[in-house]
């Protein structure tokens, strides 16, 4: 089963290595990494996608927790949370398929961000199901070129 | 108070307890050196290989309690100390490992003797660093110490740029340390303190089952109070061995591949296994699935990783062994209606199972008369010595016999590599060892193969009057690989044996040692009297029985009950 294991860590020299040395040495996977600076200076947030049953998981959040940079490891899939991936997908965009393509954007709620004669880039944020529909239906008009992001998630907010 | 980095880390170390550093001079280091030379408070031991530094600062530490120190160069310096550094992480043994590194505009230029080592031992160690800023260097010395000596420790490496050594710094007195990120609990959680209590008042076969954490924390007062206020019995892993008396009447000796026979039994017949410091490590479970099937499993470690890793647990406490064993044995204290005798006596039908497995098949070994059994040689070691002598191991054949036959009855007398298994680890861990208790017998327990893997250490001996006596178990063989290629791969002897070997006798007299050798029974005991009457290194040639076993033996991947006996 797949789990989202949010990491808040001390940005320090080395530490991405620390965290994926630990994976690959012991056979953890990891299917996407996306990390970048929190509010707090010298603080970053790394969200991780792996999988692997109860046991492996559990371990791989208190390995994770053992490493002396790591602040809090939460397994969000263990919480109400919200995750989103984004995509950047250039697709051909001719004369009989411009239209089509900023229809299928549209309808994902995504935009044109690069036009050439021949393409569209286009950007498409959403959950992983979305990224992976929007991927589905553009593949026929001719998808060029694709540049995902790894998958970020945050906890939904307490409810009263 | 402005000092350099060299004088800064001289500083810290003093501050550490720390008496004695070994290691060995290099480039990236020379103006650490040229500061130790003006410290007299510190000794600094001069070993002849790197690897052999920190095997002695981790006995060092083992002895004392305290955290040993290395100190060598860059590049093949910092290398060689690898295996050392990787051994210490496996027995969770708190070492502090300096390295010189060429300096910081140099760093990532593939200079000469430049090595990523913070690079290289990410994995293999607790933690490390590389000190860039000279103002944050000791900080991180400080830091470096702190992580190696709490929680679960082990073994931490400081990476030290030539320039930051040579830059001046203030010098601020120490501070307590407070780490935002690192905060190992010490304290067990009162409510599964509790269930474990209940558990035991419940078991009718109980068996405690003890690792190296009871050393590590200190334990073996609180758990020998356990075991003999509640009539269990104990058995230890090889990184347990002292931590119970050893001939105590509830000591069961070791469990495991090369347990006894009663230890791998109990365990397997247990209704409550108490795991105190252990983390059921595949030497120790064989077949997991057939590890304790019957019992309830109450684990104390203060790692959380350790818990639930390999066999599930059905009472987890996250603590130091020694402030949980407090707990149990006060609320056994606590509790009015306690009867002890009644507990006492509802173990009486489990003690007399444990008698008969001892009887059918006690830990022993067919005697001769002509040739020396290398388990004859440990237990005369043992006669010899009282059992108080530091007895250090190589690791194989040797290493097994001297868990098995050397019946331990303190803790931190007992070094051996024990989750790595590394040979020629024994031997500068017997230098190690004398340096930090300079009035005790220390005995290195080796075969013929793995002393020579830091057979340089002679010198290093003989330099700092290291009296260490060194007991060669020979078979010309590496025996354990020829044991196992015996059992199970035709008897086909693929490079183990070890006919081209130097004249040990000779050898220990090029260095300025003594060197006996005894080839038959009747020898053992004379060469032993004298080599501990002795004041200088002795190295004991035991000519042993060639093809002689260990056992009993689970062969791999099988079930603890499954052992091939004497």
């Amino acid at each position: 089963m797949k789990h989202t294991i949010s990491v808040l860590l001390q940005n320090k020299p080395g530490v991405l290595s620390r965290v994926t040395g630990l994976f690959s040495g012991r056979g953890f996977n990891i299917e996407s990494l996306s990390v970048a600076q929190t509010l707090e200076t010298g603080i970053s947030c790394l969200t991780l996608v792996t999988s692997g049953d109860d046991a492996i998981v559990e371990q791989i959040t208190k390995q994770l927790h053992k490493l002396i940079d790591v602040i809090k490891v939460t397994d969000m899939s263990e919480t109400e949370y919200v995750e989103r991936e984004m995509v950047l997908i250039r697709v051909k965009a001719e004369a009989n398929t411009r239209a089509e393509v900023l229809r299928v954007i549209d309808i994902f709620r995504g935009k044109v961000v690069d036009v050439s004669s021949k393409s569209y880039a286009v950007e498409v944020t959403g959950t992983a199901d979305k990224i992976r529909a929007v991927i589905d239906i553009l593949r026929p008009i001719g998808i060029q070129e694709i540049i995902k992001t790894g998958l970020i998630a945050m906890s939904r907010a307490k409810k009263q | 108070m402005k000092v350099t980095g060299a004088q800064a880390l001289m500083k810290c170390i003093r501050e550490q307890n720390v008496e004695v550093v070994f290691g060995f001079p290099g480039g990236a280091v020379i103006d650490i050196y040229d500061e130790l030379l003006k410290n007299e408070d510190i000794t600094h031991v001069l070993v002849r290989h790197e690897q052999a530094a920190v095997h002695a600062a981790d006995a060092y530490a083992r002895v004392k309690g305290e955290v040993g120190v290395a100190l060598v160069t860059s590049g093949p310096g910092a290398t060689n100390t690898v295996t050392g550094i990787a051994s210490a992480y496996c027995d969770s043994i708190p070492i502090v490992v300096f390295t010189g590194q060429v300096p910081t505009p140099l760093i990532g230029n593939d200079a000469f003797q430049e090595v990523d080592i913070v690079g290289i031992t990410r994995p293999c160690t607790k933690h490390n660093y590389l000190v860039k800023n000279p103002e944050d260097l000791i900080p991180t010395i400080r830091e470096a110490f702190h992580v190696a000596r709490t929680g679960r420790p082990g073994p931490v490496l400081v990476d030290l740029p030539k320039d930051v050594v040579a830059a001046t710094m203030n010098f601020d007195e120490p501070k307590p340390i407070k780490m935002r990120t690192y905060r190992p609990t010490y304290e067990p959680h009162p409510g599964q303190i509790e269930k474990a209590c209940k558990a035991i008042l419940k078991a009718k076969k109980p068996v405690i089952y003890a690792g190296g954490g009871v050393i590590a924390a200190n334990a073996h007062e609180e758990l020998t109070e356990l075991a003999r206020n509640l009539g269990m019995p104990v058995t230890m892993t090889l990184m347990g061995l002292g931590g119970f008396p050893g001939t105590d009447p509830l000591s069961m000796g070791m469990l495991g591949m090369h347990g006894t026979y009663y230890s791998n039994m109990a365990v397997a017949n247990s209704d409550l296994l108490i795991a105190v410091g252990a983390r059921f490590d595949d030497r120790v479970t064989g077949r997991i699935d057939a590890f304790a099937p019957h019992a309830k499993i109450i684990h104390i470690d203060i790692d959380p990783t350790s818990i639930s890793k390999n066999v599930d647990v059905d009472i987890p406490i996250v603590a130091d062994c020694r402030h949980a064993l407090y707990f149990i044995n006060s609320w056994f204290k606590r509790k009015k209606d306690f009867d002890r005798d009644a507990v006492v006596a509802s173990h009486q039908a489990w003690h007399e199972s444990i008698k008969e497995w001892k009887r059918e098949h006690p830990l022993g070994y067919i005697e001769e008369t002509d040739v020396i059994k290398p388990q004859f040689v440990v237990q005369k070691l043992h006669e010899l010595t009282k059992g108080d002598a530091i007895i250090t191991t190589e690791v194989g054949q040797n290493q097994m016999w001297a868990a098995q036959f050397y019946h331990f009855n303190h803790p931190r007398a007992f070094m051996t590599s024990g989750g790595l298994g590394v040979m020629g680890y024994g031997f500068p861990a017997a230098i190690g060892a004398q340096m930090a208790a300079r009035d005790r017998t220390v005995i290195d327990i080796a075969g013929d193969g793995s002393i020579q893997m830091n057979i340089q250490e002679l010198a290093t001996a003989r330099q700092y009057k290291c009296p260490v006596k060194i007991a060669i178990l020979n078979n010309g063989y590496l025996g354990m690989v020829r044991q196992w290629q015996e059992l199970f791969y035709d008897k086909k002897y693929a490079h183990t044996g070890l006919e081209t070997a130097p004249d040990f006798v000779k050898l220990a007299e090029a260095y300025g040692a003594v060197g006996l050798r005894a080839t038959k029974p009747s020898e053992v005991e004379p060469v032993i009297k004298e080599a501990l009457a002795t004041d200088n290194i002795v190295i004991m040639d035991f000519v042993i029985a060639r093809e002689e076993g260990v056992y009993p033996m689970v062969p791999a991947g099988k079930a603890t009950t499954e052992m091939l006996l004497v």
